[in-house]
């Protein structure tokens, strides 16, 4: 039988981008362990539509942790406090009866807020529109074994690929850079031939798109990585450093 | 053109270009606090002589002396202007805050320490024009070493100094501030310049940790030495 709970929010609304805002406070008496975060969320919008008032708006698409679309700062972390968690994968066993969870949106000049929990994204789909893409000839597929890449170089890469573009990392960041978004992008293709013809370009334009977005620079506090829920490593903006020197030499 | 015409200048202004100057500059300026702190225990050298003749020698080193100056200089002021100019980004980049925020820790590197630099760096920059309008700027006294050589009696002048409890307590806290600044900035600077590896990161950072303690620490044994000895002294003017 899964554990009945009463759950006590403080949820940010705000009606439209120059609407005042503020939390409101909430009480869920239907909330039981085995609900993800966003299904507590859903019984509470439920619960308000039967009341005639403005259901909360937030993000969200695949429930599973993959498509980046959901992101909430929970109890003042991205994602709430489980590690290399999506907050759709977040479960209210994590909490106890009566406990009371803070929720706001991301909060960055270059991810201005639409409505409530929702903020606009598309900072990050210019970003990768700079450079992070590669030249492909179209046709046939090319047969796979073509190219050969060393397992561990795929292994990498494929870490730094997991990225899922929530923005967790600008979130969470105290100076809302999105370094780790861009360099996860651009390690991940420096790893790989298939990322080789426009490797030094890409590095130059991506990071200039992301100056020109607003996001604030690195100060290497790594606060990024810890809340990445595909737990991307740093690393990756270290690399992105070095592709950025060997762009600047090779000029 | 592969960077597509990108100036070298236009680069160094980059958010990537800017860290790598803060870095350069920060491990610059961290090497030349680490000699001046070795080279200010040699007061406490059993040769009466060992602190004026080190600073003598420095003095004697002519050009190469203006030249390493005017190096520190360009370095403090990189250091300052793009230091001030990433925290005024900072602000901008988010102009509604939270109202909770907690960090996750491990593997956060976010620290009291992280979070302070521009206030520890602002706090040594004031810091820094009271020190040398108090030492490389202050009275010039003169004595005769052992070896009969008449040079800068700046050993006097610390002796002076350090009696005094405004000196004798205030650049403790300040040098205490400054292991602070590097407990962030000696590591920081090596992801900077993408000089790690996510293997030798926790290494690179104890070593940085270390380093910084090393640092405050020895640079807390002469101000409290002279203050706490109150040796009477007399300083001579030159005739
Ligand atoms: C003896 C003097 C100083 C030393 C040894 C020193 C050392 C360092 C080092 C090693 C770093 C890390 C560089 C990096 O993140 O890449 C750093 C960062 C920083 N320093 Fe200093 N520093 C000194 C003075 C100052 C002064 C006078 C300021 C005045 C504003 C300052 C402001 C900063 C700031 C704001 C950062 C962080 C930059 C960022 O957020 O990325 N520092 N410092
Ligand atoms: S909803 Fe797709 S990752 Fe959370």
């Amino acid at each position: 039988m899964a554990k009945n709970m009463t759950i006590h929010l403080k949820v940010w609304r705000q009606a439209g981008p120059e609407a005042p805002g503020r939390l409101v406070d909430y009480t869920v008496k239907e909330a039981n362990e085995h609900m993800s975060f966003l299904e507590l969320l859903d019984v509470l919008n439920e619960q308000l539509i039967k009341e005639e008032a403005e259901p909360i708006e937030f993000d969200n698409d695949c429930r599973e942790g993959i498509c980046g679309s959901c992101g909430l700062m929970v109890g003042g972390t991205a994602h709430g406090p489980q590690p290399r968690t999506a907050v759709c994968q977040l479960h209210m066993r994590h909490y106890n009866d009566g406990d009371t969870i803070v929720v706001e949106p991301w909060r960055a000049a270059a991810f201005p807020l639409i409505k409530d929990l929702v903020v606009d994204r598309t900072a990050f789909d210019r970003i990768v529109a700079a450079g992070g893409y590669i030249s492909a000839t179209t046709g046939g597929a090319a047969d796979a074994n073509a190219l050969p890449i060393a397992k561990e170089k795929a292994d990498a890469a494929m870490d730094f690929a997991s990225c899922i573009g929530c923005g967790a990392c600008v979130a969470a960041c105290p100076n809302s850079s999105a370094s780790l978004f861009t360099a996860a992008k651009i390690a991940h293709l420096a790893l790989l031939p298939q990322g080789h013809p426009e490797r030094t370009r890409r590095v130059v334009n991506m990071v200039d798109q992301m100056e020109k977005e607003g996001f604030g620079d690195c100060s290497n506090h790594a606060e990024c990585e810890a809340v990445c829920p595909k737990g991307i490593s740093i690393a990756g903006i270290a690399t992105m450093r070095r592709e950025y020197m060997k762009a600047m030499l090779s000029s | 053109m592969s960077n597509r015409g990108k100036s070298l200048i236009a680069a160094f202004r980059s958010p990537v270009g800017k860290k790598v100057l803060t870095g350069l500059t920060g491990l610059g300026l961290t090497l030349f606090v680490l000699i001046h702190m070795l080279g200010n225990l040699s007061y406490l050298s059993s040769d009466p002589d060992a602190y004026n003749n080190y600073a003598d020698t420095l003095l004697n080193l002519g050009p190469v002396l203006y030249i390493i100056e005017l190096g520190l200089v360009a370095f403090f002021v990189i250091h300052i202007v793009i230091g001030i100019n990433i925290y005024r980004r900072k602000r901008k980049a988010r102009a509604v805050g939270y109202t909770q925020y907690k960090s996750v820790g491990q593997p956060s590197r976010l620290t009291i320490s992280s979070k302070t630099m521009i206030f520890t760096g602002i706090i040594i920059m004031v810091f820094l024009v009271f020190h040398l309008l108090s030492f490389k700027y202050g009275t010039y006294y003169e004595t005769t070493t052992a070896d009969g050589a008449v040079v800068r009696d700046l050993k006097c002048l610390m002796t002076e100094k350090f009696q005094q409890p405004l000196y004798a307590f205030g650049y403790p806290i300040v040098v205490i501030l400054l292991g602070f600044h590097l407990r962030h900035g000696i590591w920081s600077a090596f992801q900077s310049l993408g000089a790690t590896k996510p293997r030798l990161t926790p290494m690179i950072y104890t070593i940085g940790v270390i380093l910084a303690v090393l640092i405050a620490v020895g640079f807390l044994f002469v101000p409290l030495y002279i203050f706490f000895s109150q040796e009477s002294f007399s300083c001579v003017l030159p005739s």
